[in-house]
Formats: structure tokens, sequence, C-alpha cells
């Protein structure tokens, strides 16, 4: 099948500076891609060149197969919708949404009727009549995606729309994108420095560093399988060391920090001698009063607590090892724990497969 | 020693000044107060003088807006007092025994009293006189223009300037064979006159350039060739005559006008006695002859001609031969009403298309 | 406390009550008076309409008042059209010093006086001036060439003296208006000139008509540059009031032509306000 956008080559410089360095992806139908990343990663340069704003230094945009570097931005058949969602505050929200049929020449009866099918949609009907300032963060934002949405255009782009939202709302939107996703059957390619949004969301996620994508996967592969030091630091929480690799074990390796902390970790292909950085979740580490109960695990440390970091379900222990590394581990809310205080002994331990290790050049 | 006396005297004579010291507060023209001049009065006197330069229109208007205060001596056309004095009493009468009369050349002074006289009240006495007639670039209009009404000849065409106030609409008058002087007292007849006069400028628009506003204009069209027939004061012809010895001040067939500018007292002025003492002064021959550089034309200052310059003299004899010193039209005080009917006229003449 | 940010409040309220008071109501009050008398005789005069009557009976009065209320109705729509663009590249296109170069240079000819700046048009356009001879110079004319007085050297006056007036609310206006906006209006299909009418100019429109209205009051009230560069033919109302008041000495007259001026301007901005479908506090504030 025909994938709805494929990038490839995609190289944009700004002067000396390359914003964009040689990006290629390809984004199947009725998907919903994100691309993710630190902010000046370059983002939001690819996200304007698909839409048109920007002609790549090189490299190719085809949308449904068919090239449109020489379409001009009005002609493309994708829509945006903007960081702080750019609706028209001239116009009230039926002229808004109307404005890409009205371009289209459509016939006054019939513009109405698709803008209340629109309005329906997205479950306002009936607000056709307001104007821009009186709805509420939420329903601009859907309003915004009913503007694009009536054009049904091949892709619609999404640039960090939810970031001017406060929590509580952004939280709501993130559901309900992905079910408008779903309902209008369009692909989405979403640009966003929000983990979490783009794990919640997405079939398919980019994560994008100084111009370069690092990792392409869904939200798993990212989590448990990066690809690169960047991707294991950037998405989720870790406990990071530098050490440097005493022996190879097949998949495994043995190593230590520098902190001369031994160790048992994953890794491919590295090197006896060679450096490496290593990344354990919190979330992965076990903490345990005894340590029988760590039996399983290839790492096993003894420690003292020095905090307690309390956040509902992510609330987290620092543990204090014998020699002076501190490490966070997730405090589990079963209630085993809940005596736990500053100053307590614990046991922690974590497998060989949750120790993720890189060669650090 | 000589430094001390010097000291003291100095100081003698500021205490002096100060004592009587009153600021003259001058609403004059251009020229008639020349800085020299005020700071010889200044030392003398020991009054200070602060001059405002305007035209008739505007002296009138801003002692009209003040009933007569603001300032302390004011220098209108002669015959702007009467009018004026009897419709708003702006100014004061005047106390000619203050006055040094032997100063004044004595018809001018005689006349100028009469024809400001309201009430038995005398309300000025003459300063600085001149005319008015055409300023040509002989060489290329000298042939053709002999009087206003030439300035209508086609051979003149867009090389012509005048302005659309009264001296022009009076000018054209008497060019034109009428005597508006004279039918000052009926008004129907100087309406009648007047028509006359709109439909020749009306006729005439399209031969003129453009109607000037400041005597700095029309010099500038005149001296740049742009203008080779105009209307003017003589001074101006004078003026533009040490650059080019073609253009001239010449007095027209049917006569140059001629205006006498005064010395009156605004009714609300708080230094008379500067006031008296400034006439006085500038009237002086050696003062006058002063004046008469800066401002280009003679003053009513009797011996002030030994003191005048050679070349202005030589010039005014040349554009005056004895004959056209008599044919000037010296203007008469204007009756109430008679610059309504001028307004209106003026007014058609500019919108004529 | 109170009583204190109470004196505060009238020390503030103060100037700007004497400010009206004297220097704008009093006088019009007394204007009014003025112009709805008639002379007698010598200082007497009487309650009367005449002048209005007069004013408006008169062709000639009407017809330089028609004719100064539309051309500066045209000069407004000129400025604006020139300005448009001017404002748009400045506050849109043009980035950092080049923005700031730009808007200085809208200001410099404001440095000197509206005097100086219309003899300055005088100097150029004149007939031995610059241009003409530049005219001649490049052979595009054979002989001097006469650029004043002229209703369209006129115009050129009153548009360079309000350009200014016109640039500065309108670049206010579209710098405020998101880019990204524009950009929408584009991605979403529109072309240059429909984001132009539907997005950008509605945005602007605040801009617009305060722009024009401060532009058609000063067109409206000018003197200097309808009489120096409009020449023989160019009746300006405000030359008629000038004429009234300072040579004629027709305070009666010159007053009603005040008050006339004042309802025209105050009639004309409210229709602006009217078609635009804008109120006066929108607009100002």
């Amino acid at each position: 099948m025909t994938p709805d956008l494929e990038c490839v080559g995609l190289v944009k410089r700004f002067g000396d500076t390359t914003a964009v360095d040689n990006v290629s992806f390809s984004v199947p139908p009725g998907s919903f891609f994100s691309i993710l990343g630190p902010s000046g990663c370059g983002k939001t340069t690819i996200m304007r060149m698909i839409a048109g704003f920007l002609d790549p230094t090189s490299g190719d945009i085809r949308i449904k197969g068919g090239s449109v570097l020489d379409t001009p931005p009005n002609k493309r058949p994708v829509n945006m919708v903007f960081q702080h969602l750019a609706l028209f505050p001239m116009m009230t929200i039926a002229e808004n949404i109307g404005y890409g049929l009205r371009r289209r020449g459509m016939g006054k009866a019939e513009i109405a009727r698709k803008v209340d099918e629109a309005l329906d949609r997205i479950g306002l009907p009936g607000i056709g009549a307001r104007k821009v300032d009186e709805l509420s963060g939420g329903q601009k934002q859907r309003v915004a995606i009913a503007r694009c949405m009536v054009l049904e255009p091949d892709v619609l782009l999404l640039d960090e729309p939810l970031g001017a939202l406060d929590l509580k709302l952004r939280e709501h939107m993130k559901v309900e994108l992905k079910a408008l996703q779903a309902a209008f059957d369009t692909t989405f390619v979403y640009i966003t420095h929000d983990q979490s949004e783009a794990l919640v969301m997405s079939d398919q996620i980019a994560v994008m560093n100084a111009g370069r994508f690092e990792q392409v996967g869904t939200g798993q592969d990212l989590y448990y399988r990066p690809d690169t030091p960047f991707v294991a630091g950037f998405i989720g929480e870790s406990n990071r060391w530098k050490g440097r690799i005493e022996a190879v074990d097949g998949g495994q390796v043995q190593l230590r920090t520098e902190s001369g902390l031994a160790m048992r970790a994953t890794g491919a292909g590295l090197a006896q001698g060679a450096r490496a950085e290593i990344f354990v979740r919190p979330e992965s580490i076990r903490l345990a009063s005894s340590e029988d109960a760590l039996s399983g695990f290839d790492n096993r440390l003894q420690g003292t607590v020095t905090s307690l970091l309390f956040n509902g379900a992510a609330s987290r222990v620092l543990v204090e090892d014998d020699v002076g590394e501190t490490l966070e581990v997730t405090l589990p809310q079963s209630g085993e724990f809940s005596a736990l205080k500053r100053g307590d002994a614990v046991h922690i331990g974590w497998g060989a497969g949750q120790a993720t290790c890189f060669g650090a050049g | 020693m000589t430094k001390t006396l010097l000291m003291a005297s100095t100081l003698l004579a500021g205490l002096a000044g100060a004592a009587q010291a009153d600021t003259l507060r001058l609403l004059t023209w251009g020229g008639y107060a020349p800085e020299d001049v005020v700071a010889m009065f200044e030392a003398e006197t020991g009054h200070t003088v602060e001059v405002t330069l305007s035209n008739n229109e505007e002296m009138i208007a801003k002692l009209r807006a003040t009933g007569g205060g603001g300032f302390d001596l004011a220098q209108p056309s002669q015959d702007r007092v009467m009018g004026p004095q009897m419709e708003f009493g702006i100014y004061k009468p005047m106390d000619v025994s203050k006055l040094n009369q032997d100063l004044f050349i004595p018809s001018m002074l005689k006349a100028t009293m009469a024809n400001t006289t309201v009430n038995g009240d005398v309300y000025g006495v003459p300063h600085v006189w001149g005319t008015s007639g055409l300023v040509l670039n002989t060489a290329e209009a000298g042939d053709v223009v002999k009087d206003y009404t030439d300035l209508c000849a086609p051979e003149v065409a867009g090389k012509v300037s005048y302005r659309l106030k009264r001296p022009t609409l009076i000018g054209f008058a008497f060019a034109m064979g009428e005597d508006p002087f004279a039918a000052y007292g009926d008004e129907a007849k100087y309406r009648e006159i007047m028509e006359k006069v709109e439909a020749k400028l009306t006729e005439c628009k399209a031969n003129v350039k453009t109607y000037w506003g400041g005597g700095d204009e029309l010099m500038n069209l005149v001296r740049s060739g742009e203008v080779t027939a105009s209307m003017a004061w003589d001074t101006g012809g004078w003026k533009l005559n040490d650059d080019n010895a073609d253009i001239t001040f010449v007095a027209p067939a049917s006569g140059a006008l001629g205006w006498i500018d005064t010395f009156v007292l605004p009714a609300k002025g708080q230094s008379d006695d500067a006031a008296y003492a400034w006439i006085n002064f500038v009237m002086q021959p050696e003062v006058a002859a002063k004046i008469t550089a800066a401002a280009g034309n003679f003053t009513a200052s009797a011996g002030a001609d030994e003191f005048a310059e050679a070349g202005l003299k030589a010039k005014y004899q040349a554009s005056f031969p004895p004959e056209a010193v008599d044919n000037i039209k010296w203007y008469p005080p204007v009756p109430a009403g008679l610059e309504a009917i001028e307004g209106e006229v003026l007014d058609r003449v500019q919108a004529a298309n | 406390m109170r009583s204190q940010s109470r004196i505060a409040f009238y020390l503030l309220l103060t100037p700007l009550v004497l400010w009206l008071g004297l220097l704008i109501v009093i006088p019009h009050i007394d204007m009014l008076l003025i112009s709805l008398r008639e002379r007698i005789s010598f200082g007497v005069y009487d309650r009367s309409l005449l002048q209005y009557e007069k004013a408006l009976t008169e062709p000639l009065y009407l017809r330089t008042f028609a004719r100064t209320a539309v051309m500066s109705i045209l000069a407004t729509a000129i400025t604006l059209i020139i300005a448009f663009p001017v404002a748009y590249y400045i506050a849109k296109m043009a980035k950092g010093r080049l923005q700031q170069v730009l808007f200085l240079l809208c200001l410099i000819p404001f440095y000197v006086s509206e005097l100086v700046r219309t003899f300055g048009w005088m100097i150029l356009l004149r007939e031995t001036g610059i241009v003409s001879n530049l005219l001649q110079w490049t052979g595009l004319a054979d002989q001097p060439v006469e650029l004043l007085y002229t209703d369209a050297t006129m115009m050129v006056g009153l548009v360079y003296t309000s350009m200014l007036f016109m640039v500065v609310p309108l670049v206010t206006t579209l710098e405020s208006l998101d880019d990204s906006v524009i950009e929408a209006g584009y991605d979403l299909g529109g072309n240059g000139f429909s984001v132009l009418r539907e997005i950008i100019i509605p945005h602007a429109m605040p801009g617009i008509v305060s722009g024009c209205i401060v532009v058609f009051m000063l067109s409206l009230g000018n003197y200097l540059t309808p009489t120096m560069l409009g020449g023989k033919d160019s009746l300006w109302f405000t030359e008629m009031i000038y004429n009234q008041f300072i040579v004629r000495s027709n305070w009666e007259l010159g007053a009603a032509f005040g008050f006339m001026l004042l309802v025209l301007s105050s009639v004309i901005v409210w229709g602006m306000l009217a078609l635009t479908g804008r109120t006066l506090k929108e607009t100002m504030g």
C-alpha cells in the first residue's frame, strides 16, 4: 500500500546550520505518527516543509506517492493545526470551519451543511455563530481540527497543539485526539516535545535529535528497546552510569562503572574493554527488605533510603549504595513498603535484561 | 580709574534705566525695527523692545482678538485705522503734543492725521511709505506691460503673478479707467466697479502662473525667471534689481498705489511713554535712514533723504519720474462694508475655473 | 488612605478638565456664539442665522466645502493604498534592524516643520526646479516643466504629509497579527488575495479606521499644503476660514465656516465607523 506521506533524504540548511539532516520516513495510511524531540531538534522545520512553508534543501516529500515539492501550500492535500491554533479571530466558528470550503468555491448551502456536520463530529453542535474568543481552550482545539478536517486532507499535521492547555485538559485531549483521529480515519502527523503525548496517542513515534531521527518505532519499542543512548535517556526516566566492559558473554556483558560498581547488562556489539553507558529504569528495580527476595536478579545491591519522593503512582525512593551512588527506585504501591522511611536499610536488585548498555565512543 | 568711572556710569545708567524702564511691545512689519536701531534705542532710553512681525490683516486680527491688548505700538497702513477703530475700538487717541512734530514731513503728517481722525481724536501718525505697481523683467516684458491690465496680455501668458488681495482690485480698477476711491462713499457704484474687475480678473486667470502670498515667494518666482511680470511693492523690484539689472519696479500708466504705514497706540497698550519715545527716536533723520536701508522704503522723516543710500535714491528716481510721483494714488481710509464686497469678489476669482 | 487616593484622582483629573474646558469647550462655545450673530453697524450685533444662510446658499462656499471634503477623502484613500504595503512590509517582512530603520525613515520627514517640508516640495517641483531640470537633462522634456500648482501636486503633498499617521496604526495592528494565522489562511487553501481580503484586512481594520480618521482630519484641516502647492485654482476650506477671520475681519462668517467644518468631519468620521461597523471605543481603545 502506498504510504500517505513519505519523506526521502530530507535536508534543510539555514546558512551553516543543518536543521534537518537527511531524514527519511514513511507514514502508512490512517496511522498516527509522532515526531518527538527536544525543542530546537528540527521537528518544526520538517513539519513546515511538509506543509509547504519551507522548501527543503534536498530530498523529496511525497503524498500518496506523488511529489509535492512544486505544489504551493494552499494547493497541498495537507492541512495543519498550528501550535496556537491560529483560528481566525475576525470570523465566527462557522466561518472559520467554512473558510477552506469557501476557497474551493463550494456553494453556501453545502458549506453550511458540511460545517454543521463537522461541528457534530467534534461534539460541539450549534456553536457556529459564536466568536472564537467565546470558546474554551479544549473547544478551540476541536474547532481547529474540524477546520482542517472538513477539507478531507490526506495528511493532517499537528504542531504541538496541546502545549497551551493546562495539565488536566491536556490529559483529556490526548484521549480525545486519538478518538478524533480514529473517527476521521485520517493520517495524523503530530509533533511534540512531550513524550507522554507521543506515547499515548501514536501508532509510531520518531525520536528526533539534532536534525536526525534517532529511532522510529512503536512506543513499546522506544521504551523497552531503545536503539541509542539518546532514546534511552529521552524516553522515560533512567538511572545512568558510565563504565567499561569487563567481559562479554553472548548478548550479556559484565561491566564496572566508574564508581566501581560491578553490573551485568544487555548490549549488542560491544567488545571487552570498550567504554559504555548503562541505563536502568527506576521501575525495573525491585525493592526488598531482605537479600533472599532478590535471588533471581543478576544485579543486587544493599543501601540506605536517603529520601522518599511521593508522587502518587509514580512515587520513588532514593537509595544510596555502598559506594556512595544514589539510585532512583520506584516505590511499589502495594502496601508492602508503606512503613519505609529515611535511613532504613533496603536491598535492591534488577535483571541483566533490564539494564541496557550502549557503547560510548 | 577710567574703568571705575565707566563701571559707575553704566551702573548709574542701569539704575536710571530701571527706574523708568518699560518694555515696548511693537507690532510691525519686517525691516521697520532693524536690530541696530533697537539696540541704539535700548541703550539711549533703557526701555526694552519686543518686536513682533506681521501684516495689516494680522495686526488688526490680533488687536481685535484681544480688544487692543498685547502690544504697545502698532503700524497698520493709514487706510486701516479709521474703519477698525469705529468698528472694534482697538486703538487709543494719540497725544500729538508728545511727539516732536518737526521730525515729520509736514504734508504727510497732516494728511495722515486727517485720514486717521475719528470723532475729533487723532489716532495715527505716518512712518514708512511706499507704492505698489509693477515689478517687471524689462527685457522680456517691458514692451508689453505698461499697466496692470497688460498683465492679461497673451505675450506674457503663464509668466504672470499677482496677489489676490485688495490692492490688485484697486489697481485693476484704475487701469480699467475707473476711480474706485471716488466710489468709496457709494456702495452700489463700488460694487459695480468691482464686478467689472472680477470679470477681468477671471478672464485673466489663465495668464497667471500662481497667486503669490508672501514677498519671498514672489522674489523667488521673479528671480528664477518663472515670472516676468508681476504686481508688487516697489522695494521688491528694487531689491531684485541688485541681482538682475533687467528687473525693476515700474510705475504703471494709471498710477502707482501709494500707502503709508502709521504708528498707532493699541487701546490696551501699557507703555505709551516708551511708544512716544520710540516714535520720536526713529523719526530722527539718521535713524530713519537706517530703517530705509533695512526696509527699502522711504519714511515720513523730514531730512532723512540726505542720509539715504545713493543707490536706492537712484532706483527711486528711475522708477518715479516727476509725473509718476504726481500720479500716485494714495489710499484713502476704507469705509466699512467695502471689504466684504471685495472679499466676495476675491473668493469668486480664486474659485473660478 | 482613601482621602489620599481621592486627592490623587482630582490631581490627575484637573489638567484634563482644564485642557478640555479652556482649550476646547469654551473657545467652541464662543465660536458658536460669534457664528450666530449679524453685524448691524459699527460695534452693534444682532442674533441671526444669516451667516449659515450665506454659507449654505452661496455656491462658491458650498463648492469649496464639497471640494475640500472630496479631495480629503481621496487623499485618505490614496494614503491608505500606499501606506498598507509599506506597513505590511515593515510589520511582517522586515526583521530586526531593517524594521527599525524603515520605521525611522517614515519618521524622518517629520523632523522638520511642515512649512519647510512644503518648501522642499516647491524647490523640487517648480519650473526651474530639480525635477524639471532632471527631465530636461535626460531628454524626457525639451522645455521646463511646471509641476506645481495642480491638484495632483497638492494630492502628493497631502499624502506625503499624512503618510506616517497611516503607517503607524497599520504597523501596530499588523504586528499583532500572528504569522501563523496568515499561514493558516494559505494552508487552508487561500491565495494571496483571499488571505488579504478575509484575514489581513479584517484584522487590520481598527488600524485602517483610526489611520483613515486621523489622515482625513489632517487633510481636511491642512492649510499650508493646499495653499502653497495647489496654486491658483485650489481654494481649500481652511483657507476660506483664514480669509474670513484674518483678511476680511469677518469673524461671524469665519466662525460659521468653522462649525460647518466641524460638522463635516464629525459626520464623515461617524460615517466611516458606521460603514465598517465599528464603534469609536473599539477603534480608539
